[in-house]
């Protein structure tokens, strides 16, 4: 008989694996999404009680990840957002939006603040700065011709 | 997203209503440059008051008209900013480049 020794396993994060609830939601890459996101997200999060100011940093910050989807991801092409909302432990929001678009050749240069491939469709580059800002963790996965998950963390007040 | 463009106090302000993000600003912009090109204000002024919602998207339009008002011999001012829209500016220097008026 295998026994778990007092107070868990050392070097697993019971915490970290639990998630409370969560939703997934697929859309196209349609820019009139951007709206639609923001809202789906939201309505979950409010679930947590969150105050005005956390509520608008997580909406601001998905709108950047699902904007960057639609005008970097899938530049000249369309395809799927898929966005995984959960709620863990300890009051936190965890956000990932995934594309299967074209993916970041350079993640450390495109977030780089003010940097964009974009210009002439008057992005200003500040996107992931949005989303660092906002949020409180921030991890960006890619590979060139697979896409990207823009994966953020929130901790909500107590 | 609605907008009204009104010649006040010697200033063309353009009240906007509604969200901003990257799907509402092509809209917004080409609504805004129209009458910039055509009227050619030595001030235009955005105002914010009516704005539930912007993210980075916001900040590539203001610097935009900014540049286009400069072209054309103009100034641009941003009025009455909510909290947050200001937390958004400011992470683009906003605020300091073009002299916010709160009033």
């Amino acid at each position: 008989m295998c026994q778990a020794p007092k107070g868990g396993f050392p070097h697993l994060d019971n915490n970290f694996m639990k998630i409370l609830n969560e939703i997934k939601v697929t859309m196209p890459s349609l820019s009139v999404n951007e709206s639609t996101a923001r809202a789906v997200v939201s309505s979950f999060v409010i679930q947590a009680d969150p105050t005005v100011e956390e509520l608008s940093d997580i909406r601001t910050a998905v709108s950047e990840a699902v904007t960057n989807a639609i005008v970097h991801g899938y530049r000249n092409k369309s395809g799927n957002i898929e966005i995984t909302a959960r709620l863990l432990p300890e009051r936190t929001i965890y956000i990932k939006i995934r594309d299967t678009g074209c993916g970041i050749e350079d993640i450390e240069k495109a977030m780089q603040p003010l940097f964009t491939t974009a210009p002439e469709e008057e992005r200003s580059g500040l996107g992931f700065s949005v989303m660092q800002s906002f949020m409180d963790r921030l991890d960006v996965k890619s590979t060139v011709g697979r896409g990207t998950s823009v994966i953020m963390r929130k901790k909500l007040h107590e | 997203m609605k907008i009204d463009i009104k010649y006040e106090n010697d200033k063309a302000v353009a009240y906007l209503f509604g969200e901003i993000d990257h799907h509402s600003a092509k809209e917004i912009r080409s609504q805004l440059d129209s009458y910039i090109i055509t009227a050619q204000p030595e001030i235009f002024a955005i105002d914010m008051g009516g704005i539930s919602f912007m993210d980075s998207s916001g900040i590539g339009l203001i610097l935009g008209r900014s540049r286009l008002l400069q072209e054309c011999g103009g100034k641009l001012e941003i009025l009455n900013p909510q909290p947050y829209i200001k937390r958004v500016l400011r992470l683009a220097g906003i605020d300091v480049k073009l002299g916010m008026c709160n009033s």
